[in-house]
């Protein structure tokens, strides 16, 4: 599992491994708000939870297709599938490096375009922390998804149709813990809401990941 | 005799054939009652005025809405469980009532929301619940055309329903703590004494029965075509090998 772990993180961090893809779409997203709604500080200190938490969610989108596409493509898949290590395995693994190489480093960007988005204080450790909890999620429900998809044609958009509605408890406890703790209100339950989401994803969508991919293989 | 029997095609299709023209008279039947009886014979809200009679498609049809998710995963379960292709297929057929159900209570309710709360949307958690609603309808529709091999449908779209209805309980708490209701709270419960003025409260019982039993016959017209579907399929498949 460490093996397919590290196999995972390099190929996705060499060329044409789509790595920086998602932080350069962040980053863009970070500067196409302010440029949409204008200047304003106090505006964008209202939306800046909720834009960051949005950006943060369709970067992870991007790549999602990836995860089991390519090695659905070239046969690796097959392989995995009848090795040792159980099919559940496989997939908890699969989500882990793909939040590793898009969820990690949009946690440690972010408070870089919340300064950009003008993130009043006392919000930056809620937003950090909240990403750094929330985002294993999206990569998990993410490899749901696209254990779903894997055997399409053309499965990107049905994958972000069949996706974006299951991403909307996150969404909601992750901006919603940065906003009450901009607010200085208690964001403590949001942020125990949204790591219980992250912890039942972690404990329940690799079996049905792997059924969908059990499936999809027959 | 068993209930399972009815996994039999053939016994269904049977059984369906007789039960479909009672079923849709009495379904015209309760929603041309319900209907007249709501609309022309019974008093105005003092407060909303006519409006009201909204209420006699509005609340039938965000019932049915929910239920046919229900009914979507108790199907796509015993098709996991037990195979019987019939139930794989009713799940499938109820998919497009229960986006149409939820497409009149959204429509109904902004229609509604007008008047009343001066605007056709609110982000209110029960409208915003339904919205989700409708999305998670609009995957799974568009994961069942997207396959094509049927079984692997089948299996893929029981396994989205099942995981989807775990995030639609989710986000229905989850807007809840997102923020504050316009919508008022429920008015029919079991366990209440009176949930509102029986004036108005027989009328909706014969729309709800209408609406409920409209939706047993579309998803059975629906699952006799898919069967049909499904043995055309089969003969143009064996005459091909012949």
């Amino acid at each position: 599992m460490i093996a397919l772990l590290l196999r995972d993180l390099r190929l996705a961090t060499r060329a044409g491994g789509g790595f920086g893809l998602g932080l350069a779409f962040f980053l863009l997203m970070a500067v196409l708000v302010p440029l949409g709604v204008g200047p304003e500080p106090a505006l964008l200190a209202r939306i800046a939870p909720g834009i960051l938490w949005v950006g943060a969610l369709l970067a992870c989108l991007l790549s999602l297709d990836r995860i089991f596409a390519l090695d659905f493509e070239d046969g690796s898949l097959d392989l995995l599938a009848t090795a040792p290590i159980p099919l559940e395995g496989v997939v908890a693994v699969k989500a882990l490096a793909h939040w590793l190489v898009t969820g990690l480093p949009l946690t440690l960007l972010s408070p870089v375009l919340a300064v950009l988005l003008n993130l009043p204080g006392p919000g930056y450790v809620w937003l950090v922390l909240s990403l750094a909890l929330g985002t294993p999620a999206l990569s998990l429900i993410g490899a749901f998804g696209a254990a779903l998809t894997v055997g399409l044609k053309r499965g990107g958009l049905l994958l972000s149709l069949l996706v974006l509605p299951l991403y909307v408890p996150t969404l909601i406890y992750g901006a919603e813990a940065v906003r009450r703790g901009v607010d200085g209100q208690g964001a403590l339950t949001a942020l125990l809401l949204l790591a219980g989401i992250t912890a039942g994803a972690a404990a329940l969508l690799p079996f049905a990941g792997a059924a969908a991919i059990r499936v999809n293989l027959r | 005799m068993s209930f399972w029997e009815y996994a039999n095609p053939r016994r269904f299709m049977q059984t369906t054939a007789g039960l479909l023209p009672w079923l849709a008279g009495l379904s015209a039947l309760c929603l041309t009652v319900g209907g007249i009886w709501g609309f022309f014979f019974t008093p105005d809200d003092f407060r909303q005025g006519s409006t009201v009679k909204i209420i006699y498609l509005h609340v039938p049809s965000a019932m049915m809405a929910i239920n046919a998710w229900i009914m979507m995963l108790v199907t796509s379960l015993i098709w996991l469980i037990r195979r019987h292709h019939v139930s794989a297929l009713s799940a499938k057929a109820a998919g497009p009532v229960g986006l149409t159900m939820t497409a009149i209570a959204l429509i109904t309710g902004a229609l509604w929301g007008q008047p009343m709360w001066g605007t056709w949307w609110a982000w209110d958690p029960r409208l915003t619940s339904f919205l989700i609603l409708t999305l998670f309808y609009m995957g799974y529709i568009a994961l069942w055309s997207a396959v094509e091999d049927p079984d692997t449908a089948a299996d893929l779209t029981s396994v989205l329903c099942i995981v989807g209805s775990v995030f639609a309980v989710l986000s229905r708490y989850a807007v809840n703590f997102w923020n504050q209701g316009l919508h008022q709270g429920a008015s029919l419960s079991l366990d209440k004494e009176e949930n509102i003025s029986d004036v108005f409260y027989l009328p909706l019982l014969v729309c709800i029965a209408g609406f409920v039993l409209l939706f047993v016959t579309l998803v059975l017209l629906g699952t006799r075509t898919e069967i049909r579907a499904r043995r055309l399929q089969a003969l143009l498949a064996r005459e091909r090998m012949a």
